[in-house]
């Protein structure tokens, strides 16, 4: 009895899990529940998607609507966000930092940065198809990270 | 750190490595002994002599850098202002206890379920020795102190991927590795192999020095004997009555200590900042800044939220909105400023500074910080494993578990910390879940050093510093060439505003930093005022 309780209860979280994954990427707007969240091995960041990098690396100011924050300070829209326009832009915020944003690219691939950058200029409101790639992640990278 | 190679370590390197651990040691001791490593940068009390004209000093921000302006500034004459963004006094220096609640950005709300008399320092929690300007304002402002444990060498030291996953004794790592490397070094030392560096009257000393601190036996070997055990204790303790003969304990092997890495935070023992003697207040870190408040918390206004920060040849003119209602901006004016908002949102702020200033202002990013208190049905460290404060270390995301260096041996609830995560991608993983999910993850993972976790755990509270809305980050994070072409360009007076704070000094993310860059700036500023 108890057994096959447990089988049911498995089936029926595969079954959620493969409805959440066959989710149409076009609702990102509602917060989903999700699988615990990972947490990377080391230093740098090991999540590979879009989707998956901003919700470990960058929700945490801008928040998962992606709407951001104020306090005594402000953590800024993303959604809608006409600054995102030309790609080489947020391309260039999330390698280098500016200001109170810190330059959190420092613990991604260039890959990896392509990836969050593409998935936020094509959520939250925001239509931009032309996407950036690794190479352009790499121009932009510093010689080398000070320490 | 993290980087570390898995490669195994030549027994030259590990030689060249003591090495060089003896000649800075031996370095240090020279330099102490003609007075110059020890000494602390704070003067004593600070004297501001001379007319201050009655002139008005407005300050924005209330934590130590703030009240500490505020406190000897109205003492030497001026009209003091202060504005402050949250509700109380302290900034950073700050304390959660049962009942307490602390929205953070984004909205979540948290109500700290601790029992009366439990807490968690969010912020700050440790101070040390050599930071002589919180320890004398501690002093004048009566907080009492207790100490700090950082080195308890019955805590833990946890990698994942070593010992089958199973948490190692501090002293037993740190007794192995010393004794091994002893034996190591006593061997190549009778063999000759280091006349060269070693003098012959030398040698002799030396192959002592390794038999006394590595506790190797009279042929000089580390080994299971009761000569090691009186260092790395004991399989079977020394008792009473019959049977009651010590059992040694075997030591663990050189090879797996160095490949589990657990060797890498013996430095947190050693590391000038967190050698003993460390404090903490009695009752939490924020009976510093409450101290502080009684002396100046008539001159501050809370709910401030400062917008606007103008200046001319006559004087200082700051906007400021009520923080909890924010509507018509309202005016402040002083002849002078001294500016402690964290440069995190100082750099958003429209401020009448020259571009040198300006652009230190917006270089220097904030860390990403999370800690997390947990409270347990019982002081189950204490009782089941003979741990009484300190602080264990592990691989996994929540990094450290610190025990309380409060209350010891007592029955009933215990607070701990039990998760302090400092930069890296696990700092913005954790910030980017929800508190309740941190708290979740924390127990989960603590309970890999700790199983009795799961049935002694009761609530938790999680603080991740971006996510605090009064300083967006952390700490200032300065890197060298960051602080070569910004750092004075900072600190200097631009016409009639300086700034201090933590982020205006060479001790960043202490609160002895934040102390000695406003008493700096204030003597500057002070200095200018006498003369003009
Ligand atoms: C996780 C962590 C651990 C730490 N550990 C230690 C430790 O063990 N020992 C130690 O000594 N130090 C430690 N520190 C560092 C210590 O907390 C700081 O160095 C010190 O408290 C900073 O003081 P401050 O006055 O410079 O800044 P703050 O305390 O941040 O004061 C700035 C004030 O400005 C106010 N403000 C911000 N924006 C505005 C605005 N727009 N308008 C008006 N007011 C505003 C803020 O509300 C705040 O009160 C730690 C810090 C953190 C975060
Ligand atoms: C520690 C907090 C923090 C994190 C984490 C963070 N940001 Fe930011 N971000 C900021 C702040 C603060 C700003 C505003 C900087 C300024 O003052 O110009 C900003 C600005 C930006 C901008 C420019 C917006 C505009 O309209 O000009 C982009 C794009 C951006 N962030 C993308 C990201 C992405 C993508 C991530 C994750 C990979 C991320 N951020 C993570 C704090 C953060």
């Amino acid at each position: 009895m108890r057994d096959s309780r447990f089988v049911f209860a498995l089936l029926l979280g595969v079954l959620t899990v493969l409805a959440l994954l066959s989710h149409p990427a076009h609702a990102d707007e509602e917060i989903r529940p999700r699988p615990a969240a990972p947490l990377s091995p080391g230093f740098r960041f090991t999540e590979a998607t879009g989707e998956e990098l901003f919700a470990s690396a960058c929700q945490g100011c801008h928040m998962p609507d992606g709407k951001g924050a104020i306090g005594a300070g402000t953590y800024p829209s993303l959604a809608q966000d006409s600054n995102l326009e030309s790609g080489g832009y947020p391309v260039y915020v999330v390698v280098r930092g500016q200001r109170a944003m810190p330059p959190i690219g420092a613990m991604m691939t260039d890959a990896q940065v392509a990836a969050v950058v593409n998935y936020v200029r094509t959520h939250f409101g925001n239509q931009y198809q032309d996407a950036v790639s690794a190479d352009d992640v790499k121009r932009v990278r510093p010689e080398r990270y000070p320490r | 750190m993290q980087n570390q190679g898995k490669t195994g370590v030549s027994r030259r390197d590990l030689l060249s490595l003591v090495g060089s651990v003896a000649g800075s040691a031996a370095m240090v001791h020279a330099m102490t002994s003609l007075g110059f490593a020890s000494e602390s940068a704070y003067m004593g009390p600070i004297k501001l002599e001379g007319d201050a004209k009655s002139a008005s000093v407005l300050i924005l921000g209330a934590g130590l850098a703030g009240m500490t302006a505020a406190l000897e500034l109205r003492r030497a004459g001026y009209q003091v202002q202060v504005l402050e963004f949250n509700s109380r006094p302290g900034g950073r220096n700050w304390t959660l206890r049962g009942g307490d609640s602390f929205t953070e950005l984004g909205g979540a709300t948290q109500t700290c379920g601790f029992e009366q008399g439990l807490y968690l320092n969010p912020g700050p929690w440790r101070i040390p020795y050599h930071h002589r300007a919180v320890l004398d304002y501690c002093k004048r402002l009566g907080v009492t102190l207790e100490p700090f444990i950082q080195l308890n060498h019955n805590a833990l030291l946890h990698a994942s991927h070593a010992f089958d996953g199973k948490p190692q004794r501090i002293r037993d790592i740190k007794t192995d590795f010393q004794g091994h490397v002893s034996e190591l070094l006593a061997k190549v030392t009778q063999q000759s192999k280091l006349d060269e560096a070693v003098s012959v009257q030398d040698k002799q000393m030396l192959l002592q020095a390794m038999q006394s601190w590595g506790a190797l036996d009279k042929n000089y070997a580390y080994k299971a004997n009761l000569i090691s055990a009186e260092v790395r204790g004991y399989a079977k303790n020394p008792g009473g009555g019959l049977g009651a003969a010590p059992v040694a304990g075997e030591p663990i092997g050189l090879s797996d200590i160095l490949q589990s890495q657990l060797w890498r935070y013996l430095r947190n023992f050693a590391l000038h900042e967190f050698q003993t003697t460390m404090f903490q207040p009695v009752g939490g870190m924020d009976m510093i800044g409450k101290a502080f408040a009684r002396q100046v918390g008539d001159l501050i206004r809370y709910d401030a939220k400062v917008t606007r920060i103008q200046q001319n040849d006559s004087g200082v003119t700051v906007s400021y909105v009520d923080a909890k209602a924010p509507g018509t901006p309202q005016l402040a004016k002083a002849d002078w400023c001294v500016c402690t908002i964290p440069l995190s949102i100082l750099s958003q702020i429209q401020i009448d500074v020259g571009p040198r200033m300006k652009a230190a202002i917006d270089a220097v990013p904030y860390t990403s910080s999370v800690k997390i208190g947990l409270q347990f049905k019982r002081r189950f460290w204490e009782e089941d494993e003979a741990i009484y404060g300190g602080i264990s270390y592990t691989d996994l995301p929540i990094r450290q578990i610190s025990y309380p260096s409060s209350d010891y041996n007592r029955t009933g609830r215990g607070v701990l910390l039990g998760a302090y995560v400092y930069g890296g991608a696990n700092a913005y993983e954790l910030t980017s879940m929800t508190p309740s999910d941190r708290v979740a993850r924390a127990v989960e993972l603590g309970s890999r050093l700790h199983p009795q976790y799961r049935a002694e755990f009761e609530n938790g509270i999680a603080v991740a510093w971006h996510r605090v809305p009064f300083t967006l980050g952390c700490a200032g994070g300065w890197t060298e060439e960051m602080r070569e072409q910004h750092y004075d360009n900072l600190c200097q007076i631009d016409g009639r505003i300086v700034l201090a704070g933590e982020h205006a000094s060479y001790i960043p993310a202490w609160q002895e930093g934040a102390i000695l860059s406003s008493l700096d700036a204030i003597t500057r500023l002070h200095q200018r005022v006498v003369r003009t």
